[in-house]
């Protein structure tokens, strides 16, 4: 197995590090790098961290190249050698974490989701308004990985805060049984694209074909992940299997309550890949506007009013509403 | 009517599906197969996922069907937990309709 890390893979340029991976052969992990530079998105440094722990889990020997590239004190604060279980190539000076990353962290249950999710809003010295999306965004990713990926690793997650873009990236990656494995179970999903279209869908999920869901799930999460995205204008990609989808940006800011949701992900702008390098699990990259973005609130009605249309069956029917006091 | 203080057990984000199902199962539902109403005090919780609410109220709509919003009071929601139940709330009930 071979992983390299390029000199620059965000997820508008994540090809230049998709198109490196090689899984032929598993002996070794061999991970190597630009020898001068290494700028990456969150979710190249989540899924090296899963790759390498489930290596050592299975004793398979990972030997990383001998680069030093300028940025490698980056990848000691995000705490990557310590998941690639090497000693890290310098010392370096510990800068407060808050405010601009949130190190690599392995995270196989609730209750430590709901332990991160309550450390990590303080570093990101986000306002309520702008944490609320980041949040949801989080819980959402990795509570999917928890319940439907029987991840060897669970889930692998950091985030970055890039000041000049105003944004914040997060990686999220698993080492499982993949998304069209777990969609199968209550559907039909002829490849791994069919599949990823499928759980990006309001109202589909793996635990059962029936509207509604199960007492535990209802499909949405990965709906309102993408359609986050989408309001702050920002990139969301989803790599699993030897497929992946990446929504595309809007050059042009829409105008609050005119963002038009699609319930079939590839009726946005994006770019779909068959048959590339083959990820045993999932990969999910999502950046989300750090400030200034859209009201969440009004984002979640927008994307209950989408999620309402596909989901309702044509029949005129008069629902019964909660009571609010 | 018994309340329910959610903020206590859940805290200010309200994402922990395996609390909403816990409190669904020990607390909303044994009082309302004894015919009380229920109230769910939202106070101090700002957020909420779908997936929270979906655990906490979904399985009550299906199994005691949709007269059972008459028998819950959601009160002290946030604008976004408001829109939050209200989504549960329709494809459940699309959920039933398709159902029946």
């Amino acid at each position: 197995m071979q992983l390299y890390l390029p000199n620059s893979a965000f997820l508008g340029n994540i090809e230049s590090f998709i198109s490196k991976l090689e899984f032929g052969n598993d002996d070794q992990l061999t991970i190597s790098m630009n020898p001068k530079w290494v700028s990456v998105h969150p979710i190249v440094l989540s899924a090296t961290a899963a790759l390498a722990l489930e290596c050592r889990n299975k004793n398979i020997p990972i030997h990383i190249g001998n680069a030093t590239p300028t940025s490698l004190p980056y990848f000691v604060r995000m705490g990557l050698y310590e998941f690639l279980g090497q000693t890290q190539p310098l010392e370096i000076q510990t800068h407060e974490e808050s405010g601009r990353f949130i190190p690599l962290r392995q995270i196989t249950s609730s209750d430590q989701l709901s332990e991160f999710i309550r450390d990590m809003i303080p570093l990101l010295h986000a306002s309520p308004e702008n944490a609320d999306p980041i949040k949801y965004v989080v819980s959402e990713l990795i509570r999917n990985v928890i319940e439907h990926a029987h991840s060897t690793v669970g889930a692998i997650i950091c985030a970055q805060y890039f000041k000049k873009t105003k944004r914040i990236s997060i990686g999220v990656a698993d080492r499982g049984i993949g998304i069209a494995n777990s969609i199968r179970v209550s559907h039909t999903a002829s490849d791994d694209i069919a599949a990823i279209n499928l759980a990006l869908r309001p109202g589909i999920t793996g635990t059962t074909a029936r509207i509604g869901g199960t007492e535990y799930n209802a499909g949405a999460g990965l709906f309102f992940t993408r359609n986050i995205a989408k309001a702050s204008q920002n990139f969301f990609f989803i790599h699993s299997g030897s497929g992946y989808f990446k929504q595309l940006t809007k050059i042009s800011p829409v105008p609050a309550g005119q963002l038009e949701l699609f319930s079939d992900p590839f009726s946005d702008p994006c770019t779909v890949r068959k048959n590339v390098a083959n990820w045993n699990g999932t990969l999910v990259g999502i950046d989300i506007a750090a400030e200034g973005g859209a009201d969440f609130t009004q984002l979640l009605d927008e994307i209950r009013t989408a999620y309402s249309t596909d989901v309702k069956s044509r029949k005129k029917q008069k629902y019964k509403k909660p009571r609010f006091a | 009517m018994i309340t329910i203080n959610l903020y206590e057990q859940v805290g200010s984000f309200a994402e922990n599906k395996d609390k909403a199902r816990d409190i669904r199962v020990k607390q909303i539902n044994p009082a309302l197969c004894d015919g009380k109403e229920v109230q769910l005090d939202f106070m101090n919780i700002t957020l909420a996922t779908q997936s929270f609410i979906h655990a906490l109220i979904s399985d009550l709509i299906r199994n005691h069907g949709i007269d059972v919003l008459d028998k819950i009071i959601f009160k002290n929601c946030s604008d976004a937990v408001i829109t939050l139940i209200n989504v549960v709330c329709d494809y459940m009930q699309d959920g039933i309709v398709s159902d029946e």
